[in-house]
């Protein structure tokens, strides 16, 4: 039995100790948003945050994490950080199938957590480990410095969001 | 075929329809949709999509919580008055969920945070769309062939509720007004929700006669919306096929035979049976899964296998081996003409080029999945497809099932691209499931998504003009070769003689004005087992990288600029010509001096029912890497339903075009795909995209298609702006980098000084 905290609260699983912490999240504790995309650290899509920073869960031995504190896309909304992203990827209306999303908005919420601000070259360096075969990235760059300065983007379209829509 | 055949009613359509109507033809539909229009309904199911009742949906909503009041297949309204529409075609990122949703809801009278959207049963006759014949999320159809009916079936049951408000208050239904979900008769001050109007509406006949609104009225149809299902994928709240958890479901981890076609002989099993969490290893004619308590387990059993593999035929098979036949054919092979006007002349220029296009594959975000619970009279199957109804009539083959004892539940797709197009994952998925007690998950790794992958065919393409003594083409002639997608996936639908329409499309009528021309397809099937399939764009986006670069490759010639030069042959069709100046004029096309070895390349094209215009602008650095500084597009793409969905589309659309032409070529060697995984199959990443501006020339034309539309055009416009920044011209993609090298000395000098400045353009 191996202890786990995620999103706060403490999980025990059954599992051995090098099982991936991506196949324990999703087969084992049930939280399906992270997501499997290569399996070998190469698409970003299972990023994770391990005591706030960002790593891949699908290469993360789950016995290496000992007392860390797992968070998930799940949970990220309660962080200041992950709360001003999320919102952004909803202004600058990012997603499209959406299912690298979960591990943009990571990497994207650790960059605006040790970045407010951050440069081109900053954004760059922080998320081009995160694959999107849709190709969001000219709206997800946008949506990082709308985060950063809480205005909207010059060339972006601006989305009207549903009257009274949950978001 | 005609749109809504057998509809009782009609409709006042305000939407001027005034486009040459032989241009039109051609240019209405695209790819995948062309060839389903020119069968003229033969072959193929008449059952339709339709904005009034059908024999089928009574069980439809009865399935779907028997709603009081649910006129159609795409509306169901509660007593409660929660509104919930179904969604015909499947989302796999376009933005379709909400672009349905919005042409319902302008018609029926609600906003967008007043509806729920859900997945479509699998239906060919409540969902099927005449462009396709099925139900089928392809080709950028499903706007083009949606909205007149979505239109009007919000219009049927607006008019319905409407109806029944009328008649309680006795007043002329002309006198009352719909708003956000509530009847009003403003006169009298009364008002009724529509959910106190549902159950009788649900009793009434259906209207023989809608009136549709103004688009000047228009509250959501044109205005850039926030998609409906964007607030929970910010939260990995959306569930996807892969995400699907059912009690007592097990976890299937799949490997195929790696060599296309071969068979499994023998597995020796017994020490993945060993491993804890192991539950079984099932085998099927050409693969074999371990099925486990979680993915990993099953994965640790699968990599444990010793299995044996009959190769077969295809055991020596390579890239080159294929390509050398293509190239044969291409020389030998049996011509279908596609189209011939006039005579190549005898006199003038001649400028000839042959083009090379690799095999692609998809690599969808998701990979393939699907899971599947087999019982003695039922099979459900939830998987995220582009096709749910031929996947439900394949399922109850391989069970002997009747149609009726099948579930198809679809789900979210991470990524479609044409590759969910298929049914082979799904069809794989039921042969190991039947074989089971519990539901199956059964899930591809990376490796075997792209391994087996249906792949986007290799062409060879010889193109030559005839040019008269000022540089003009007074003679054009294609001839293009490759593997049949049409010909498999709808064999009826192949044209006159055999022609594969999607093979010559964009090619066989473009946009410029030349009097004499001659098109030919010939028919070059692969192996067997080296299964060719629908991606992103097929005949449109490599036809477009050929006819594109030769049209670059003529100014050359005539000595003229690329823009002036398209300008000349463009003086008869006014619509694209307006959209190549629009995209011109935003990038200030010769306005200024650019950098050495930096350039701007120029594509023009009219895929899948629109005119599309990029231009590409790259520098090459002495190495011969080629970074991409900016791209601006011009679209005319008639009424545009959400302004910011065709954004996203053509912004998406070009970046997944341009990272397939930079990197991406599908190899075989020894009968197997050589590629499996990220680094190998490279895909573009943030920190090589331009800025993309997107432009559009409006109107009030008919809709084209979208989600392809980018990636056709991507190509060609790299390639010319490379031809611009380096004097050479790509023959053949992916672009080879070695040909661009600047000279032997520069290979020498520090890479990391030219990137010390990737030069992108700042927003």
């Amino acid at each position: 039995m191996l202890s786990l905290s995620v999103n706060g609260e403490s999980h025990s699983v059954d599992v051995p100790p090098d099982m991936p912490l991506l196949w324990v999240l999703r087969d084992v504790i049930g939280l399906t948003g992270t997501k499997f995309g290569c399996g070998i650290a190469q698409c970003g899509a299972c990023t994770v945050h391990l005591d706030g920073q960002p790593v891949r869960s699908c290469v993360l031995a789950v016995g290496s994490i000992g007392s860390k504190a797992v968070t998930t896309i799940e949970a990220i909304g309660d962080t200041p950080s992950g709360q001003k992203i999320q919102q952004a990827w909803l202004d600058a209306d990012v997603v499209q199938c959406g299912y690298c999303q979960s591990g943009q908005i990571m990497s994207a919420t650790a960059l605006l957590k040790r970045s407010p601000n951050p440069t081109d070259a900053e954004i760059d360096a922080a998320m081009s480990g995160n694959i999107c075969r849709c190709a969001t990235y000219v709206r997800i760059r946008a949506a990082i410095k709308q985060a950063a300065t809480g205005k909207p983007e010059g060339m972006q379209t601006i989305v009207t969001a549903p009257e009274g829509a949950a978001s | 075929m005609k749109p809504n055949a057998g509809s009782p009613g009609s409709v006042d359509n305000k939407t001027s329809d005034r486009v040459d109507l032989s241009r039109r033809r051609a240019i209405q539909s695209g790819g995948l949709a062309i060839a389903f229009l020119w069968l003229g309904g033969g072959g193929v199911a008449q059952a339709m999509i339709n904005a009034r009742r059908q024999p089928g949906d009574a069980a439809a909503a009865l399935a779907d919580g028997n709603p009081p009041f649910a006129p159609n297949a795409f509306i169901r309204i509660d007593t409660d008055g929660a509104v919930r529409l179904v969604m015909s075609s499947a989302e796999m990122g376009q933005a379709i969920y909400t672009g349905s949703s919005m042409l319902l809801a302008e018609e029926l009278g609600v906003g967008l945070d007043q509806i729920t959207v859900e997945h479509s049963p699998a239906s060919d006759e409540l969902y099927g769309t005449p462009m396709l014949g099925g139900q089928i999320t392809g080709g950028s159809t499903s706007t083009r062939s949606t909205w007149q009916v979505l239109r009007e079936a919000g219009a049927v049951a607006r008019t319905m509720l409407i109806s029944v408000a009328a008649e309680q208050w006795h007043v002329d239904p002309s006198t009352c007004t719909v708003d956000r979900g509530v009847v009003h008769h403003t006169v009298s001050g009364r008002s009724l929700g529509f959910g106190e109007l549902a159950s009788a509406a649900g009793k009434l006949p259906m209207p023989d006669k809608v009136q549709l609104k103004d688009p000047k009225d228009f509250q959501l149809i044109g205005k850039p919306m926030r998609r409906v299902d964007s607030a929970d994928k910010v939260k990995g709240a959306t569930q996807f096929g892969i995400d699907v958890r059912l009690p007592g479901m097990k976890i299937a981890v799949v490997k195929a035979c790696p060599v296309l076609n071969g068979k499994l002989a023998k597995v020796d099993d017994k020490a993945a049976r060993a491993i804890p969490g192991v539950v079984d290893v099932i085998r099927i004619d050409d693969a074999v899964a371990v099925v486990g308590d979680n993915f990993w387990v099953a994965k640790q059993g699968l990599d444990a296998l010793d299995i044996t593999w009959h190769p077969g035929e295809n055991a020596n098979l390579t890239t080159q081996q294929l390509r050398d036949a293509l190239v044969e054919s291409s020389l030998n092979g049996k011509s279908i003409i596609a189209r011939e006007v006039g005579s190549r002349p005898a006199d003038g220029t001649v400028v000839e080029s042959q083009y090379q296009s690799p095999m692609l594959a998809h690599a969808t975000m998701e990979p393939l999945n699907a899971t599947v619970f087999v019982t003695s009279d039922k099979c459900e199957i939830w998987v995220g497809s582009q096709v749910p109804a031929r996947v439900l009539s394949t399922a109850a083959k391989i069970t002997g099932l009747s149609e009726d004892k099948v579930i198809v539940h679809n789900q979210y797709l991470g990524g479609g691209f044409g590759r969910r197009l298929e049914t082979d994952s799904p069809e794989q998925a039921v042969a190991f499931a039947k074989q089971m007690s519990y539901p199956l998950k059964v899930i591809w790794t990376r490796e075997e998504d792209i391994r087996h992958d249906r792949v986007r065919p290799m062409y060879h393409d010889r193109i030559s003009a005839v040019l008269d003594a000022n540089g003009r083409p007074v003679w054009y002639g294609y001839r293009t070769s490759g593997g049949t997608v049409l010909g498999r996936f709808a064999p009826g639908a192949m044209g006159k003689d055999g022609l594969d329409s999607d093979a010559i499309e964009c090619a066989i009528e473009p946009p410029y004005d030349i009097p004499n021309v001659k098109v030919e397809w010939i028919r070059h099937d692969m192996p067997p087992g080296l299964v060719v399939g629908w991606w992103r764009g097929v005949g449109s986006t490599h036809n477009l990288f050929v006819i594109e670069s030769f049209m670059d490759e003529l100014a050359h010639h005539a000595g003229k600029d690329p823009l002036e030069y398209r300008r000349a042959l463009l003086q008869k069709n006014p619509r694209t010509l307006a959209v190549l100046n629009l995209a011109a004029e935003k990038i200030g096309w010769g306005s200024s001096p650019l950098p050495s070895r930096v350039a701007r390349g120029i594509a023009l094209g009219e895929p899948f029912g629109s005119r599309v215009c990029a231009i590409v602008e790259v520098e090459v650095t002495a190495q011969g890497e080629v970074r991409l500084r900016r791209a601006v597009v011009s679209l005319d793409c008639g009424i545009g339903v959400n302004p910011s969905s065709i954004e996203a589309q053509i912004q998406g659309g070009l970046l997944f075009g341009l990272s397939a032409a930079l990197y991406n070529e599908i190899t075989i060697k020894d009968g197997a795909i050589e590629q499996g995984n990220f680094y190998d199959y490279r895909v573009l990443r943030i920190n090589e995209t331009p800025l993309i501006e997107v432009h559009r020339v409006e109107n009030n034309e008919a809709p084209g298609g979208l989600g392809e539309v980018g990636t056709a055009i991507a190509a060609p416009a790299l390639a010319n702006a490379i031809f611009a920044a380096t004097g050479v011209r790509l023959y053949k993609l992916p672009v080879d980098r070695s040909l661009l090298v600047q000279d032997a000395a520069a290979l020498k000098s520090v890479v990391s000084a030219a990137a010390a400045s990737d030069g992108r353009m700042a927003p």
